[in-house]
């Protein structure tokens, strides 16, 4: 795209003055981002995803996330056509480094299924907080603050996703961010940014070019867990019964 | 990953409420159970357990003392616990608990203590001596009228903090009860039920613990129980057994019943991996056992040896029994996965902040509260009668 | 006095109300003192409380929900690590050419390559003192990280991982009956015997004769 001079020094400081907010910890400030302009959300692709792990690594490494907790994992389904209700699920090391191999020919029908915070609208761990540490944001995302949780981990025993973790060192609770500090400078998520199939895309409901909007036209799609009624804003397409 | 069968979502694998979180609502239930007890006498006019009015009151102020302190162990960041306070979240059970607790210590069990010892306590302020006799003064807090009105209306006013104390240990346990029974996202936990069972359960807990207690130290003071009192704490114990464990059925026929989703699950834990703690333990030896005794006792004239014998043992197995509950409750509802598809391990640590000799050490700190607040206030009888004969 | 104690006792609860007062006031308030003492306990530790309360609670608290508003800032405020392909395209023109025409074209560049910032080892930091090594102990103060460094400020220094195509390629193109159908995934050992995949395909475009620059169709397991 061609930028005439003109635009680009109209352009130049406007993008100045939005970094200098988002330095400086106030992104909601900057005329750049606006929190009410949002509202977030995740599409998973059940059909494309190759459980390669790539995401989960991706999150581990933008999140420091500490071993042997997960704000994303990826989970293997084995639905046997006998039970249906009853699925084999592994999610070795939380399908970080892939999955082992599954030979052609077995009985039943084997799926990735990668898991998440569902940053729920109506979310049961903001309702439990005993002191106001974890949250909605204006913009839909579920965050924790760090500097404020007592690590009580009562919003842990309340979550229905198993997507919350108490962390080793900090003491405080701690969950998938939807990469919040990515998002509002433009970015894609880590796990979005790493998936090499497309099967995870970032979301914006109140942005009318997202392409979410005719993909919900388009395909089936489901929330996990639909009978606890949290407003979840995970949407998986492809769904099976089985997924738990 | 060691410990877990089946399938764990990666998060659930570690336990993040452990036997301290168990202690909690164990403390609680007992500084509830206690006060009804003592409520007994001072509302509903049970002039037989009289003897343990005072007994049931220090208890309960011994075991309330202790009650924050499994939390403060627990806490990633105790040192902000008081946000609780400052910022309480009103959709938050957890949140209501500092106020709560501050309501029932202080509004509550303390000035109901103080009102029924204030003469003993000016008496003791003016005839101690040293440290003790600081102490005594400030408990005055500045005021030595023991005349027949004031203390009159101590007696009144102590009658209306009585009254509110029912409801407000309800409430110190209920919610404890609620916090559990309101979480959806867990099966075994999320019951309109569990509030009450909980309150039930926690006086059964708290009217054995009274007793034990009464009976030790009434031997260890070399004089004799009073049959008619611990006869009388037995019934009641024993009617109120009966509404507990109606409530348990209930929502054990309940579930085997209506056998949703996670039934199978949940069925499958209790009979292996909780199998010891809510069959033998819960079950068994903690509610039939003593259910049946002290059934017994209720239509059987038995000697009074035997009934103290039997008043005992029944009381043990119901504070062993009410534990085990509670643990089956905090932790059975943690080993199993929400996915129904698996479970985990909980491995106790030992001498970790949140380990058993943590647990140890907090079981056995209120009883050596109990100790000091009985130097310090006695509550015996007689002595009470010989403190009255020298100051009047 | 007395008689009128006990009787008061048999008279019914509604008038207990009015007794107690009735008393209070006939016998004088000066005999309830004590009680306006404690009382005074109650208002005093409420006035402590509240002036506390003014202190403690951070002013952003309340500003859009029960939460520290000043929190959304911050956890905006954590540093990126993955720039994001743009940002690698910048400077590696002839790569992007490859990728963008060959089956590899919506892989990032950081899915393979690791993200562009890297934390380099500190170097050494001052021993802490007594109280710094207290309050790491009792897990009060979280550890200082160390800088992040980007590998487009600073490209000789920090250098993104050139991946072992032995164990990356297979972590995707591994065939199980797990994966989608149309995906294209290989048995290592039948189809290369342990040959590196980069011998025969280029990572960025590895579709085998797409990267002289005639378009092929994407898929295709071989």
């Amino acid at each position: 795209m061609k930028i005439s001079r003109r635009q680009l020094l109209i352009l130049l400081p406007a993008a100045a003055v939005a970094w200098k907010h988002v330095l400086a910890g106030t992104p909601e400030d900057s005329p750049n981002y606006k929190m009410s302009d949002h509202w977030w959300g995740m599409l998973i692709d059940i059909p494309k995803c190759i459980g390669c792990g790539n995401c989960v690594r991706a999150c581990q490494t933008e999140n420091d996330v500490p071993d042997g907790f997960f704000r994303t994992w990826v989970e293997r389904y084995h639905r046997s056509d006998y039970h249906l209700e009853t699925p084999e699920v592994i999610s070795p090391d939380g399908g970080k480094e892939g999955f082992p191999s599954v030979k052609e020919g077995e009985e039943g029908k084997f799926f990735f299924v990668p898991k998440m915070c569902n940053h729920c609208t109506d979310s049961p761990c903001t309702q439990v907080c005993p002191v106001g540490a974890t949250f909605v944001t204006p913009d839909g995302v579920v965050l924790i603050d760090p500097k404020y949780c007592l690590g009580c981990a009562y919003c842990v025993q309340a979550c229905p996703y198993g997507c919350r973790y108490i962390h080793p060192t900090k003491k405080v609770a701690d969950k998938c961010t939807l990469c919040y500090h990515r998002i509002t400078k433009g970015l894609t998520t880590a796990c979005c940014e790493a998936c090499p199939t497309g099967a995870r895309q970032l979301v914006d409901l109140k942005n009318p070019n997202d392409p979410i909007h005719e993909f919900l036209k388009t395909h089936t799609v489901q929330i996990l867990k639909p009978q606890m009624a949290t407003g979840a804003k995970a949407f998986y397409n492809g769904l099976d019964g089985s997924v738990r | 990953m060691s410990g877990v069968e089946g399938y764990m979502y990666p998060n659930e694998v570690t336990l993040y409420w452990s036997v301290l979180i168990v202690l909690y609502p164990y403390i609680t239930g007992l500084v509830a159970g206690a006060f009804i007890l003592a409520s007994l006498v001072r509302v509903f006019r049970v002039q037989a357990v009289a003897p343990t009015y005072r007994l049931a009151l220090l208890t309960a102020l011994s075991f309330l003392l202790v009650a924050p302190l499994p939390l403060q162990f627990h806490l990633g960041h105790p040192e902000r616990s008081p946000e609780m306070y400052f910022t309480p979240h009103s959709t938050s059970a957890m949140a209501m608990f500092g106020y709560v607790y501050l309501w029932y210590l202080m509004a509550v069990l303390v000035f109901e203590i103080w009102l029924d010892y204030r003469r003993e306590i000016v008496l003791l302020s003016q005839r101690s001596k040293g440290l003790l006799r600081v102490i005594y003064k400030i408990m005055t807090l500045g005021s030595n009228n023991i005349s027949p009105h004031a203390q009159h209306i101590d007696e009144k006013v102590g009658w209306i903090v009585t009254l509110v104390g029912i409801p407000s240990a309800f409430l110190l346990h209920g919610y404890v009860g609620f916090i559990f029974g309101s979480i959806k996202a867990n099966p075994w936990w999320s019951s309109p039920l569990m509030p009450v069972v909980f309150i039930f359960s926690a006086m059964v807990s708290g009217i054995a613990a009274v007793m034990l207690i009464y009976m030790a130290t009434t031997k260890m003071r070399k004089q004799t129980i009073d049959i008619r009192c611990v006869d009388t704490i037995a019934m009641y114990m024993f009617y109120i057994f009966v509404i507990d464990f109606s409530l348990e059925m209930l929502d054990l026929v309940h579930r085997i019943y209506e056998a949703d989703e996670s039934f199978r699950s949940l069925n499958f834990m209790v009979h292996t991996k909780l199998f010891f703690s809510q069959i033998v333990l819960q079950i068994c030896l903690g509610t039939l056992l003593p259910l049946v005794l002290l059934f017994l006792t209720q239509i059987t004239k038995f000697t009074e040896i035997v009934r103290k014998r039997i008043y005992v043992f029944c009381s043990s197995m119901i504070l062993i029994g009410v534990f085990a509950m509670r643990w089956n409750v905090v932790i059975g509802g943690q080993l199993f996965s929400k996915s129904f598809l698996g479970y985990t391990t909980y491995k106790v640590d030992l001498v970790t902040k949140e380990g058993l000799l943590v647990a140890i050490g907090l079981e056995i700190l209120p009883l050596l509260f109990l100790w000091a607040l009985i130097k310090l206030l006695p509550p015996w009888p007689e002595q009470a009668k010989h403190e009255t004969a020298l100051g009047h | 006095m007395n008689q009128k104690c006990l009787r008061s006792q048999h008279r019914s609860q509604d008038n207990f109300g009015r007794r107690v007062k009735g008393r209070l006031l006939m016998g004088g308030l000066k005999d309830a003192g004590h009680l306006f003492r404690f009382l005074g306990l109650f208002v005093i530790a409420f006035l402590v409380f509240w002036v506390i309360r003014g202190y403690v609670v951070p002013k952003s608290f309340g500003e859009y929900g029960h939460y520290r508003g000043a929190a959304i800032g911050e956890i905006a405020a954590h540093p990126v690590k993955f720039a994001g392909h743009q940002a690698c395209e910048q400077c590696h023109t002839d790569i992007a050419d490859t990728k963008t025409k060959g089956a590899h074209a919506h892989v990032n560049c950081e899915a393979c390559h690791g993200a562009i910032f890297q934390r380099l080892p500190a170097a050494a930091a001052p021993p802490a003192n007594l109280y710094q090594r207290l309050l790491a102990f009792a897990g009060l103060q979280m550890p200082a990280d160390p800088p992040l460094v980007s590998h487009a400020d600073d490209p000789m220094s920090v250098k993104p991982v050139k991946p072992d195509s032995a164990v990356l390629c297979a972590r995707c193109h591994t065939a199980s009956a797990a994966k989608p159908k149309g995906f294209p995934q290989v048995d290592p050992a039948e189809h290369s015997s342990g040959v590196p995949c980069a011998t025969c395909h280029n990572p960025h475009s590895p579709v085998i004769g797409s990267d002289s620059g005639t378009t092929t169709k994407a898929g295709g397991a071989k």
